[in-house]
């Protein structure tokens, strides 16, 4: 037989066939073994032994077959994927042998990595993703003023536009609502209100038709064109080609779609996704406003732009800066603290990004010391397994196998198990990403996390698997390196189990301590979480959200403008208070907690220059109808409230609410019958006073609000307050349905939101439901993981220590006595760990009042709690033991011995 | 046993080399051949042997076929390759050279340094 080719060649070749007909050397090389020992015997016997004697000395002439065969295999493949083939099979092997130990090791992992997967992936889709433009690193938002303001006037906007050095082009937008009609049903959109350079300036090509340009805008209302963005098209126009040159009304203009925006553009937020791109130029159709020759109307959501390639961030805000200084001077009336600086767009600069980043590493923090504490439990499940295997180990020793091979079985186990676990979280947190991802969290704004797994959260999840396997295969190393396979041989099992115990502190005991701080941690922040939820859900808003329906619509997309609209929203009213089951109906500009707030300043009567810096105080204005108060709820502390004599031909008139009356005129009794000025100078008398509340977020100070007459300043926002019976929830679609038909009866068009007051705060909510949830949710995570692991520890202690206990019980212990003896450790270890817990809990609970309204972990309902779970874990965990150590049998066990 | 002298490390491939060069032999063959052409004053364990004939076979100095021996077993046959014959002679001469450097270090006479 001639191997052709080079000596290389046929070495591969024969590492091949090592390789993939390993059952096939096998055989040869056992029958070559074999033919051997046969000839030696055929000498033995011919030299005058007998057949089976002389088969007997040829084997043990021989020596350790399966040692040469072993070293035949390595000699011969040499190769590290074979041996790696055979250690996972053995590992397997070894592990099918005890599934419950599997299975365990393999569920703790999986929850582990797979909440640091979710985790990981809302963080990267949050915070790593970038915005999907073209150039994105050299994208920023430009704020204004010690607030971080992003909003800004449509004359201001063009100034900085056109006067600066730094950006290559600026553009603008604002997030609105529109009807849109495409021929059949009106239904509500949300657009970003653009200027005309948005998408040139972005650098998005169109992927059906074209877009608008900065040359298509030339004055009010000559750009009325849109263009769709892909999800929208594909989901309202069912990706018909044709809709390119479509006319369609948008508030009943007629506006004709320009082009399609690629699918993986979706806007310049990263949870905004718009509908619709509508020109500015064409703000009065689409928002009913004419403001943008108005510098003082900051009514421009955000500012963005490429800064020029080689312009520092540090330059660009020396050129806005300056560009401040000449505003502030040129229109003094207006602009007042024009200081500029830069933040990323895609969170709205300062406004989201800080807090999301914090509460996002914040959980990647946890989830991490989740992961850790199931390292510290499977650590030291496996540091058990290897004593338990400790007779084993040593006895492979003896037999000739060598340390490294040994201490590679062992990682070879973990890094399986931590693999299995790795892939079952990945593909549960998939799954949990893909729900998150199609999740709305608050229907009547087009929010969502597009959360979709990429690359990044896979390789992530592999890491933290394979990183996690060695973590806790490296526990048992130093004991099976220490193994001394004579000891242990003599010794017998019990023997060094004895010796182990007898050490102060083990390793495992630290680690469970480890764990059960860690998982402490976890249920105090989730506790304080709850019960900052819980008491914002009761806490005093200024209003009554239960038994209250909204009525949400735009009489702008519908068509109304100037003396119709007060004219048709008293109609609403009216209608709505004649339904059955309605005590009363509300009209105002702004629901509380519901994300807007126009804000004005006011000024003291005395002030004659009104201009930003000189105001008494910047208010949340409400525009309300007589009936507000009664329907919200809002309690009238002092004076009268507002009637419907208050009309525009009536002085003007306010109810303030108790801050407003002691920050602006020093007292609530002070207030009333005393003047202040609005920004347009228009004097304002205060009628009565009106209990604080919350406006615009749950967690802000208290802050000045201003009810006028909607009679008096006229509003297209419209919502009504439609206060109910008591018992709402049994009418509630009832009602609702009575509500619908008696605004179509007023006009057909309406598009109407209709929805109760308390899923009307989901918004308000939505931060400390996100952190409860969340925490809850790796609180239970951490609780479950300490559980298992002291269990591991009591069990396991009690079933090395049962002779022990059972001679105690034999001579005389009483039974507190054995449970102590066999659950003292533990429980002590317990105590320690959920100490150290608690402390850090509290610590790390400071972090989360800025995200949920009231959390406090000073709270005895708060302490009690995490001593209670803590106990409940220990009793749970020790449980089973304990009853196993008292039901121990002296005389069966001893007799076993 | 105690006068058969162990074997220096990587000595055992070059006598394996050198049994086979004599005509393809077996395993068991080629262990009696080295004792045969040793005098019987080297020991190998038997197992030992084979794999060093694997690790030879991968090198691509050896290759082996199945046949049936003297004793009508099968049998694996090992023969010198090509590469293996140039290696015999290779290792064989730097054996030599060694011996003799070492054979000489160790007769020099004190008086003669």
């Amino acid at each position: 037989m001639k191997v052709p080719g080079s000596g290389l060649f046929a070495s591969l070749r024969f590492r091949m066939a090592t390789l993939f007909q390993r059952s096939k050397v096998n055989a040869e090389m056992e029958e070559e073994l074999r033919s051997h020992i046969q000839h030696r015997a055929d000498d033995l016997e011919r030299s005058g032994l007998a057949r089976a004697e002389a088969d007997r000395r040829a084997r043990i002439e021989f020596g350790g077959r399966e040692k040469y065969k072993e070293e035949c295999h390595q000699a011969a493949g040499g190769n590290s994927i074979d041996t790696l083939v055979r250690d996972i099979r053995y590992s397997l092997r070894s592990l099918r042998k005890s599934p419950g130990f599997a299975c365990a090791a393999v569920l703790t992992l999986a929850l582990a990595i797979g909440a640091n997967a979710v985790v990981f992936g809302v963080l990267n889709a949050l915070i790593l993703r970038p915005l999907n433009v073209p150039n994105e690193k050299s994208l920023y938002t430009i704020e204004r003023g010690n607030d971080k303001e992003q909003s800004t006037s449509y004359p201001d906007y063009l100034d900085l536009r056109d006067r600066n050095h730094s950006f290559e082009d600026l553009v603008a937008y604002i997030l609105a609502p529109v009807g849109l009609d495409t021929g059949n049903n009106p239904s509500q959109a949300w657009t970003y209100e653009v200027t005309g350079n948005y998408f040139d300036a972005m650098g998005i090509q169109p992927y059906l038709g074209r877009f608008f340009h900065a040359g298509d805008e030339r004055g009010p209302n000559s750009a009325p064109y849109i263009v769709l963005s892909y999800a929208y098209w594909h989901s309202h126009f069912q990706d018909d080609r044709g809709v390119v040159g479509r006319q369609v009304q948008v508030n009943k203009h007629p506006f004709t779609i320009l082009g399609v925006a690629p699918p993986e553009f979706e806007g310049t937020l990263l949870f905004f996704f718009p509908d619709l791109w509508v020109p500015m130029v064409n703000q009065e159709q689409i928002q009913g406003l004419k403001v943008l020759n108005d510098r003082g109307q900051r009514d421009i959501f955000m500012v963005l732009g490429h800064v020029k390639a080689g312009v520092a961030p540090a330059q660009a805000i020396a050129d806005l800066n300056s560009i401040g200084k000449y505003l502030e001077r040129t229109y003094p009336k207006d602009d007042a603290d024009m200081t500029y600086s830069l933040a990323r767009p895609s969170l709205v600069g300062d406004m989201l990004g800080p807090a999301v980043k914090g509460f996002m590493t914040g959980m990647m923090l946890l989830s991490g010391l989740i992961l850790l504490a199931a390292c510290a439990n499977l650590g030291s499940l496996f540091a058990a397994r290897a004593a338990d295997r400790s007779r084993e180990v040593a006895l492979r020793l003896a037999l000739g196998s060598s340390r490294n091979r040994i201490l590679r079985g062992v990682f070879t186990e973990a890094v399986l198990i931590s693999l299995a676990g790795g892939a079952v979280g990945l593909l549960g947190s998939v799954a949990l990403l893909r729900q998150l991802s199609l999740w709305h969290p608050i229907p009547q704004y087009p929010m969502h996390v597009a959360v979709y797994p990429d690359a990044k959260v896979y390789l992530a999840a592999l890491l933290l698997a394979l990183v996690s396997g060695f973590l806790f295969g490296a526990v048992p190393v130093r004991q099976i390196l220490r193994t001394n396979p004579y000891e242990v041989v003599k010794a017998g099992s019990s023997g060094i189990i004895a010796g182990n115990a007898g050490r102060r502190i083990t390793l495992r005991d630290v680690l469970l301590v480890v764990q059960i701080a860690i998982c402490g941690v976890l249920v105090t922040a989730s506790l304080v979480a709850i019960r900052g939820l819980v008491r914002s859900m009761h806490s005093n808003f200024g209003f009554e959200p239960r038994n209250a329906l909204l009525v949400d619509t735009d009489l702008r997309t519908a068509g109304y403008s100037g003396d119709r609209m007060p004219a048709m929203q008293r109609r609403m009213i009216d209608a709505l208070k004649t339904i059955p089951g309605v005590k009363s109906v509300g009209f105002t500009s702004l629901i509380p907690l519901s994300g807007g707030g126009a804000t004005e300043d006011v000024f003291a009567d005395r002030t004659t220059d009104l201009k930003p810096s000189s105001a008494a105080a910047n208010v949340t204005v409400l525009r309300i109808s007589p009936e507000y108060f009664q329907a919200a709820g809002t309690t009238l502390l002092t004076g009268r409230g507002l009637s419907w004599q208050d009309d525009k031909d009536a002085p003007r008139v306010a109810v303030v609410n108790a801050f407003f009356a002691r920050k602006v005129f020093g007292s609530v009794t002070e207030a009333i019958a005393r003047y202040y000025k609005r920004e347009d100078g228009t004097r304002v008398q205060v009628v009565g006073i009106a209990e604080d509340g919350k406006y615009s977020t749950l967690t802000e100070d208290p802050r000045p609000a201003m009810f006028v007459p909607f009679l008096q300043s006229p509003t297209n926002e419209t919502a009504l307050v439609v206060r109910t019976n008591d018992d709402m929830g049994r009418d509630e679609a009832q009602l609702s349905q009575a509500i619908r038909n008696a605004l179509r009866e007023l006009d057909a068009s309406l598009p109407v939101n209709l929805q109760t007051w308390t899923s009307g705060l989901d918004l308000a909510l939505f931060p400390s439901r996100v952190a409860t949830v969340s925490l809850g949710v790796l609180g239970g995570m951490g609780a479950m993981l300490a559980l298992t692991g002291i269990f591991g520890l009591a069990a396991y202690s009690v079933s090395k220590r049962l002779r022990e206990l059972g001679i105690r019980m034999a001579l005389g212990a009483k039974r507190t006595e054995v449970l102590k003896a066999a659950l003292g450790r533990p429980l002590k270890l317990l105590a320690f760990g959920s100490t150290a817990g608690l402390l850090l809990g509290f610590l790390a609970s400071r972090v989360l009042a800025h995200i949920v309204y009231q959390a406090t972990p000073r709270d005895p309902l708060v302490l009690g709690g995490v001593v209670v779970a803590m106990l409940l874990l220990g009793l749970l965990a020790t449980w089973i033991p304990a009853q196993r150590a008292l039901q121990v049998n002296p005389l069966i066990l001893l007799r076993e011995e | 046993m105690n006068d058969q002298a162990q074997l220096l490390p990587g000595t055992l491939d070059l006598l394996i080399l050198r049994a086979v060069s004599l005509g393809p032999l077996h395993g068991y063959g080629i262990l009696l051949r080295i004792g045969q052409i040793s005098g019987n004053a080297l020991f190998v364990e038997q197992g030992a042997l084979y794999p060093g004939l694997f690790r030879l076979v991968r090198q691509g100095l050896l290759k082996a076929s199945w046949g049936t021996s003297e004793n009508n077993r099968r049998a694996k046959f090992y023969e010198l390759t090509t590469a293996g014959r140039k290696r015999l002679q290779e290792e064989t001469d730097s054996w030599n050279r060694l011996a003799t450097a070492i054979g000489a270090a160790l007769s020099q006479q004190p008086e003669e340094v």
